[in-house]
């Protein structure tokens, strides 16, 4: 029987569980414990474990980060959630650095079995130091693996199998999805990292997406129904290890590709996928593949001009005719 | 300064003598090519690596930055191995993956040298959580220069081991220069030790001149940290005798002041000290074994093999490539 759960109950549960089965596992980061978390993803946490493996660290990012990446090194399985992934930046070193190369820099001898979570991207008029997509800055890094989700069943799958993972994973959330309901399979069950999903089935188009994008991407399908253009929606999940096989099968169907993502269009993991599609997949396109990023510039804070940065349908919909060289 | 000699002084006095030996070794391979990139040596600090190590108990941490070498054999790693990884050769102890600045010694607990200046401070504090967190009475020694003192990370990291309670001693080898600037254009305040006030912790200060004393002062924190977990900051004043690294000639302080402190050197003091209490023939006899230890991990870099590019994917994650 599948139970009904918010995105922000199921990762939630998936880390109740996973310290539950395992004592290293352990939490730290900003306001989890006794404020119940920034977003409330924890709540309960620190009343059901006590503060020795729920633990509220100062605003100290780059010291708790590095302090959970030596406790890795020493056997611990540390969860650390960011209050955004936007304030990871100033632990970016202590990511990129050390979690990402002590293995290899090591020659093997020392592994790093860590979480970093928190929400990424737009979050509704927080203005530009709060609504980055960080994940493109990390999926470049070998070392590092990165997931997604844009489902609470991929949430509460993803969060299991990433705690259990013995090397370095990030989790990108998003706040606009924290609230979410949906139906998450009962039981102990885990999402493989690496494995994309069909969201939609279609035949004309692949949508490519992942995170908040995924149900953007919904919703111009929908719209382009009424057209008469189906759309299959690929929701990647992962994006470090990324599934070219699920990319390449959806697009020698549809012939044609857009990809949909928060985040500038410069380079980042969209580039990559287009690289991918183009490489993996030449003889099977009938158009060169498009993206909808943000605009490129910071975010704005005026709530019109948000929208207009941001991926949304329409944009995804013009998109789309380029790609089918419709006007 | 005269070091006075006991049993302990002849085994501290080859440890000290074998990072010598090596560093003078590692810079004739450099200027022959043979070792890479960037090479920081030792030398002039042995009594610093040396007395902290001896102070520790097997299953200790210890880590520290890209000037490691000293580290590395003082918690114990072979010459052969550290040698290995500086010619970047696969029996290396980081399979010459890692190079001068990365050695890595899992089995002796010493969890790397790393190249970004206080970075792995904050990694030493985590050791030091893992410990505290398991109850396990295993202290962290981080090894660090001067020059990380001003940069985030030594603060933040001190900050949360004194908040947090946790056994890591934290040594900072102030050999005065940052690179080529000395302390008085980087730091505001020259006491460094003044730092662990502000965070509430213990703190202690002195000159690495006698390998004994290192070893005795340092014992003191481990000892509080293993028995009330308490983090101690200490300032072990010292000088480094060649430059920050292989290409740099040291333009930024005059020979007199050099020969001054090589004068003063912590590894000629146990020598004479050794001497003085009539360890003549030990120490000749131990200065011949360590010759030959040094000459014949120089041999096995030599001949020993390159790593093979297998390695290049299969050292990144656990499991299977992630791309």
């Amino acid at each position: 029987m599948p139970r009904e759960l918010r995105f922000r109950e199921a990762l939630r549960a998936a880390m109740i569980e996973e310290m539950e089965r395992d004592p290293m596992v352990l939490l730290l980061g900003e306001e989890v414990g006794h404020y119940q978390g920034a977003y409330k993803v924890t709540e309960g946490m620190l009343e059901r474990f006590g503060p020795k493996r729920v633990i509220d660290t100062p605003i100290a990012e780059s010291g708790f980060a590095g302090l959970a990446i030596g406790a890795a090194m020493a056997g611990l399985r540390p969860i650390v959630e960011f209050m955004t992934w936007n304030f990871s930046a100033v632990a970016f070193d202590q990511i990129v650095n050390n979690a990402a190369k002590i293995r290899q820099m090591s020659g093997g001898q020392l592994h790093v079995p860590i979480v970093f979570r928190a929400p990424n991207g737009s979050a509704r008029q927080v203005g530009s130091q709060h609504s980055h997509a960080m994940e493109h800055f990390y999926a470049h890094v070998p070392g590092l693996k990165c997931v997604a989700p844009a489902t609470p069943a991929d949430a509460y799958g993803l969060m299991k199998s990433a705690i259990r993972d013995d090397n370095p994973v990030l989790i990108f959330e998003s706040e606009t999805l924290y609230s979410a309901k949906g139906e998450v399979p009962e039981g102990d069950f885990s999402v493989p990292l690496g494995e994309a999903r069909v969201a939609r089935e279609g035949k004309d188009v692949t949508l490519v997406a992942w995170s908040r994008a995924v149900h953007v991407c919904l919703e111009a399908a929908q719209k382009l129904a009424h057209e008469g253009v189906e759309a299959e929606v690929i929701d990647l999940r992962s994006l470090r290890p990324l599934d070219e096989r699920a990319l390449v099968a959806s697009v020698s169907k549809t012939h044609r590709a857009v990809v949909v993502y928060e985040g500038w269009a410069y380079g980042g993991v969209g580039a990559e996928i287009v690289d991918r599609v183009q490489r993996l997949a030449f003889d099977e396109l009938d158009a060169p593949v498009e993206r909808v990023g943000f605009l490129d510039c910071p975010m704005p804070y005026n709530a019109e001009l948000e929208q207009l940065v941001l991926p949304n349908p329409p944009r995804v919909l013009e998109a789309v005719r380029r790609a089918a060289y419709a006007r | 300064m005269t070091t006075s000699a006991d049993d302990t002084l002849l085994p501290l006095y080859r440890q000290m003598f074998l990072i010598r030996r090596v560093e003078e070794e590692s810079a004739r391979a450099y200027a022959q090519g043979k070792i890479g990139g960037f090479l920081h040596l030792y030398i002039g600090q042995e009594s610093v690596a040396v007395g902290a190590c001896a102070a520790l108990t097997k299953d200790d941490y210890v880590i520290g930055t890209y000037r490691d070498h000293g580290i590395a054999l003082a918690r114990g790693m072979s010459a052969k191995a550290l040698m290995a990884e500086l010619y970047g050769k696969e029996p290396g102890c980081s399979k010459g993956l890692g190079g001068s600045m990365h050695l890595f010694d899992a089995k002796n607990r010493m969890l790397g040298g790393y190249g970004i200046v206080g970075g792995h401070i904050p990694l030493a504090t985590g050791t030091a959580f893992a410990s505290k967190y398991r109850d396990e009475r295993n202290v962290t020694l981080c090894f660090f220069g001067e020059g990380s003192v001003p940069i985030g990370d030594f603060h933040e990291a001190l900050s949360l081991a004194a908040l947090w309670k946790l056994p890591a001693i934290f040594i900072c080898e102030n050999n005065e220069f940052s690179m080529g600037t000395p302390l008085a254009r980087t730091l505001s305040v020259e006491d460094i030790t003044l730092k662990a006030a502000g965070y509430g912790i213990a703190s202690d200060r002195f000159f690495a001149a006698d390998v004994l004393e290192v070893r005795e002062r340092i014992g003191q924190a481990v000892t509080r940290a293993r028995e009330t977990w308490e983090p101690t900051l200490i300032e072990v004043r010292t000088y480094r005798f060649r430059g920050h690294s292989m290409s740099d000639p040291g333009k930024y302080r005059t020979k007199e002041e050099v020969e001054e402190r090589k004068a003063k050197d912590p590894l000629f003091n146990a020598r004479q000290a050794l001497l003085k209490a009539g360890h003549e023939e030990a120490v000749k006899a131990l200065e011949a074994e360590v010759e030959a230890e040094v000459q014949e991990a120089v041999e096995f870099a030599d001949k020993a093999p390159q790593p093979g590019r297998e390695l290049l994917e299969s050292t990144v994650y656990v499991g299977p490539f992630a791309r």
